[in-house]
């Protein structure tokens, strides 16, 4: 009970936090916003490279935006006393990384219902909508847990906005082939296509399992 | 508060090959208020990080009572109060809110009183609902100190705690110190201050060199002879 209300109160902290200093939301959802019209320009998209253009558009600006935003969660409390506020406290580690993880899915949630229907109009596609944001989530899942872990990590180094993307994107590149792939599998359906839904579940398990338990390692000293 | 010990011995610590703690010795009782004096980078900051549980000893023992620091580090979190460098808040948050969250933190009970009874007790009560940002630096000591005593600490940490304070400031710190260890607290405090040390400290030591070096009992000790201590063992 304790466990929950504590990350009940980071998470809440967190949200009232960017709802005041509105440095995150306002910054993903513009890059998310212009990437998304950049390769809607860049490309010429017919009907027949539709599938391969589009989903790979989505997910980049996905990312790219995740990436900021990222950065952003455990970097603001690093700021003006470290990390070392929550960990003065006799808070359970774990409490504080499923805090951060579920901010960070929420701020990048945001950002994605409002990039989805502009992807939509801009790419003239018509998909699952329930499906699509089966994708998302899950894709979203896989991005965050690991994006909380190496946030947490190079946050504490002077290079961080350096060393985070160099850090993360091997890491989710399973994930992020499976939400292109399924994404594209929804606009033009093929045959023969592995469980790419199966397949990014079955990382996300793994990436929280694998950061719930080093969490600790990497925020103490 | 009864039985209060912290008992430090032979701690070391270093930071890559430097070494900063070289072996320290230390004993505070239940009542007992200790300024810990030193040059800058004599490790008195690392000394409290450590107690606070931090940061890990590289080697020794820190027990507090007789809680391993590092076998038992959140339940010794639960004892500690710690006013450090920064204040520790939440600039986008205001006074009440930190002490709220912290409140959960700390699993405090009745965390909206407590909260109360502490702006009230630092003069915070009329701007308790302004972000910390708007603060000026003393009242954010304030309200520093205020969250590191919200969980009734026993050992109360205090690196340069009268950093920005006025003079009311610095009187209600001397206020709230002599308060704790009335009921059964300990205090342990860093300064530049020697007059101060003097004036809010039973117990006065010197760290040079990674170690203790002078151990005194303020009681009758002049302030030239602390003076002239201080300066003959920086040099």
């Amino acid at each position: 009970m304790v466990f929950l209300e504590q990350v009940l109160a980071i998470l809440w902290k967190d949200i009232r936090y960017e709802l005041r200093s509105k440095q995150m939301w306002m910054g993903m959802g513009l890059f998310a916003l212009l990437v998304l019209v950049i390769f809607n320009f860049a490309f010429d998209l017919r009907v027949d490279n539709k599938s391969a253009v589009a989903p790979g558009a989505l997910w980049i600006a996905f990312v790219f935006a995740s990436l900021l935003g990222l950065g952003r969660t455990i970097a603001a409390e690093h700021e003006k006393g470290a990390m070392d506020r929550l960990l003065l406290c006799p808070v359970n580690r774990k409490a504080i990384y499923l805090a951060k993880l579920l901010g960070n899915m929420l701020f990048i949630g945001v950002v994605e219902l409002v990039a989805l229907p502009v992807f939509v109009a801009l790419f003239n596609v018509s998909l699952n909508a329930g499906t699509l944001v089966l994708i998302v989530m899950l894709g979203t899942i896989g991005v965050a847990a690991i994006g909380t872990l190496f946030s947490a990590m190079a946050a504490a180094t002077r290079a961080r906005e350096l060393l985070l993307p160099i850090l993360i994107f091997p890491l989710i590149v399973p994930v992020v082939i499976g939400a292109v792939r399924a994404t594209s599998d929804l606009i033009v359906p093929l045959a023969n296509e592995p469980p790419w839904l199966g397949l990014i579940a079955a990382f996300d398990v793994i990436f929280l399992s694998v950061s719930m338990l080093t969490f600790q390692y990497v925020i103490e000293e | 508060m009864n039985g209060f010990s912290l008992e430090v011995q032979g701690l070391k610590k270093s930071f890559g090959f430097k070494p900063i703690l070289r072996g320290v010795n230390l004993n505070v009782g239940a009542g007992e208020r200790v300024a810990l004096l030193g040059a800058n980078g004599a490790g008195k900051t690392t000394l409290l990080r450590i107690l606070a549980a931090l940061s890990s000893p590289t080697s020794g023992t820190v027990c507090l009572n007789g809680l391993d620091i590092e076998r038992d580090a959140q339940q010794i979190r639960r004892l500690v109060g710690f006013v450090a460098h920064t204040p520790y808040l939440y600039d986008e948050l205001t006074a009440r809110e930190n002490l709220l969250f912290f409140g959960k933190m700390y699993s405090v009970g009745d965390a909206k009183e407590r909260t109360r009874q502490l702006l009230q007790r630092v003069g915070l009560e009329k701007r308790a609902n302004e972000r910390v940002h708007t603060l000026s630096r003393g009242q954010v000591q304030r309200l520093a100190l205020a969250r590191a005593l919200l969980h009734s600490p026993q050992l109360l940490l205090l690196d340069e705690p009268d950093t920005g304070l006025d003079q009311e400031g610095n009187e209600l710190l001397a206020d709230i110190l002599s308060e704790h260890v009335m009921q059964g607290g300990a205090v342990l405090f860093t300064t530049h201050q020697l007059e101060r040390a003097l004036a809010l400290s039973d117990t006065v030591l010197i760290l040079s060199g990674g170690r203790i070096v002078s151990r005194q009992a303020t009681n009758g000790l002049a302030l030239d002879t602390i003076h002239q201590q201080y300066h003959e063992v920086l040099q």
